[in-house]
């Protein structure tokens, strides 16, 4: 058969619809999910502060700046969450402490990610010996208990921002690398991936074109519970002050400022805590919504 | 025989497993000839598709060789292999499973082409993509679906398309309608059929249906436990099937007549396992006629006519008693 098309013809034809029903299906799958939706209006409510954190109230003037005459206001009008034992505006310390939670929290997962998710795809693509080695080097990891790595690599590198992402980081690497390297083996076994071999595609191209897009559901899901509990690291470590160095405003540290004035100033304590609860909380709900949206067979 | 796409020595494929070696392919020879199709018959483990797959080279054989077209495929270098690929493709049963489920249709078509850059040009290449949906009988409006939008016969045209993609040869089929319903099985046969005829393609038709492979093979092979017992063009086999197996396999063809002439012979006992076979015949324990030296010689595959091969041992005993 002869084809015979103008461009007219094929245009039309090339713009794809690009997976726009099945985004669309995935959306109101997880709109069903009551919790995930609250979840993910409060995420984006703490993004959007984070956001504009600035312009809730300055850095430099109000969550950092000592004002001896306003020590440990309770909630007020004027202090909706109270001020610290420096005087210093809780609220807007909470806000500014959303940037650092987030951020930590979003870069430490990426790093675990990029890291342990080649690691898992390459053990759980080639298999074998290469399988072998790998998983057995992540298991010596994995034998440590996570906070327990991120306090030695913290305390190995120094405290600062980018270590603690840096150990957070680190710390996941083996759990990324286990539920990428089983997600890519259940992928494996579909026929597609050796009718790629068998048009001459390289190995990196099947993993980059096949497995990993395959692959994307599971690990999504992982990650946005990653995330909540690498908030929750980064405020461990901070609270025992191997985080954020004071005065730079983290939920943990402030906790950990706190809590010496728990019986007579309990709002130094509960609102950097609820901050943190409400963001691991809502985080694990979206997990939650995700894996049931993007796979209805994972429940 | 000089116009031999496709020739087979002594190929074996053992997997290791924890019980033993798993004698899954076990020094099978064959040649195919151009532009023919050779029925490949067995039951599900007896090897089949691991043939096909070792042709194509997609699994490492344990030893033995393939020459296609002169060149031995077990031999070849990264981008030699590459280049042959482009001759030798695959379809795969379940259309389901052998399209990714996260490209559009054209996608998958285009992939090939963009794999072994085909074309340079993106507007060449996407008309190369709807000549062959044309080819393979997809409407256009298919290009941007994706394949849960498909039914399953649709979808297997995607798969053809796809293995038709490049300078295709051969192709290995393995049971390409045996997933398919009924009804639209001979859609997807016949359009085969036609491809075969127009492209000049050689096939391996996988499967365990004889009546699917009656109809479309000139020459099959009957596989049981790794070995080919017979082998004869496919009208010999049906008139004058020599090998026990074989008899069994047509007698259990469904007849669509009143009155059926011909008894169904009923194997008994198991499929043999195919760890660390005992020697003999494989088939000797199922085997109606079986005598001592069935469990203790292997037979080898000897002429028995034109083109027809068969592994028994009491070929020409049996022979004498029906004549």
């Amino acid at each position: 058969m002869t084809m015979e098309r103008t461009d007219a013809e094929i245009k039309p034809l090339i713009p794809r619809r690009r997976r726009k029903s099945r985004g669309s299906a995935i959306w109101r799958r997880f709109r069903r999910n009551r919790l995930a939706v609250v979840g993910l209006a409060i995420i984006a409510t703490l993004v959007l502060a984070a956001v504009f954190a600035d312009v809730i109230g300055d850095y430099r003037t109000k969550a950092i700046k000592i004002n001896v005459r306003e020590r440990h206001i309770h909630p007020n009008l004027d202090h909706i969450f109270g001020t610290d034992e420096f005087g210093r505006d809780i609220f807007v310390r909470v806000v500014h402490g959303t940037r650092i939670s987030l951020f930590v929290g979003i870069i430490s997962v990426s790093i675990a990610l990029f890291f342990g998710g080649t690691l898992g795809a390459i053990a759980g693509y080639y298999g074998g010996r290469v399988d072998t080695v790998i998983m057995r080097l992540l298991d010596v990891l994995l034998a440590i208990p996570v906070i327990l790595l991120a306090i030695t690599i913290v305390a190995a590198l120094g405290t600062s921002i980018i270590n603690l992402m840096i150990a957070v980081g680190v710390a996941n690497i083996p759990g990324f690398a286990r539920v990428v390297r089983a997600a890519v083996l259940g992928v494996k076994s579909n026929e597609y991936i050796e009718a790629a071999r068998a048009i001459g595609s390289p190995n990196y191209k099947i993993i980059f074109n096949h497995v990993l897009p395959n692959c994307f559901a599971p690990i999504m899901v992982y990650a946005t519970l990653k995330v909540a509990t690498a908030i929750m690291a980064t405020a461990g470590l901070s609270f025992i002050g191997l985080g954020v160095k004071p005065p730079t405003p983290e939920w943990g540290s402030m906790l950990a400022a706190g809590r010496g004035f728990i019986r007579d100033h309990m709002h130094e304590v509960l609102f950097p805590g609820l901050a943190i609860m409400l963001s691991v909380l809502s985080l694990n709900m979206i997990g939650d919504g995700l894996r049931d949206a993007l796979d209805p067979r994972l429940k | 025989m000089p116009d031999d796409l496709l020739t087979v020595t002594n190929l074996k494929k053992y997997f290791k497993t924890p019980k033993g070696l798993l004698h899954a392919v076990d020094d099978i020879s064959f040649s195919m000839a151009r532009g023919k199709t050779l029925g490949l018959v067995g039951e599900s483990g007896c090897g089949k598709s691991t043939t096909g797959r070792l042709l194509l080279r997609l699994l490492e054989p344990s030893s033995g060789e393939v020459f296609f077209e002169g060149k031995d495929v077990f031999k070849l270098g990264t981008m030699e292999l590459r280049e042959l690929r482009k001759e030798m493709q695959i379809i795969f049963q379940d259309p389901f499973s052998s399209i990714d489920p996260r490209m559009s249709i054209s996608e998958t078509i285009e992939e090939p082409l963009k794999i072994n850059r085909m074309y340079t040009d993106k507007k060449a290449r996407l008309e190369r993509v709807f000549e062959l949906m044309a080819m393979v009988g997809l409407a256009d409006r298919y290009a941007d679906s994706y394949p849960h939008e498909l039914d399953g016969g649709r979808l297997q045209r995607v798969g053809i398309a796809r293995a038709l993609s490049l300078n295709t040869k051969f192709i290995v089929c393995d049971e390409p309608v045996s997933a398919l319903d009924v009804s639209i099985r001979a859609q997807v046969l016949n359009l085969m059929g036609e491809l075969q005829e127009k492209l000049g393609l050689t096939y391996l038709f996988i499967t365990h249906d004889l009546a699917v492979v009656n109809h479309f093979s000139d020459e099959i092979a009957v596989m049981y436990l790794g070995k080919i017992v017979e082998q004869s063009p496919a009208e010999e086999l049906f008139l004058n099937p020599v090998h026990p197996y074989t008899e069994a396999l047509l007698s259990a063809i469904p007849q669509p007549t009143m009155t059926r002439t011909g008894k169904k012979i009923i194997l008994k006992g198991e499929l043999a396992s195919p760890i660390d076979p005992k020697p003999g015949c494989r088939f000797a324990s199922r085997c109606g006629y079986a005598r001592e030296i069935c469990s203790q010689e292997e037979p080898l595959l000897r002429s028995v006519g034109t083109g027809h091969r068969v592994a028994c041992h009491l070929f020409s005993e049996r022979r004498a008693v029906t004549a």
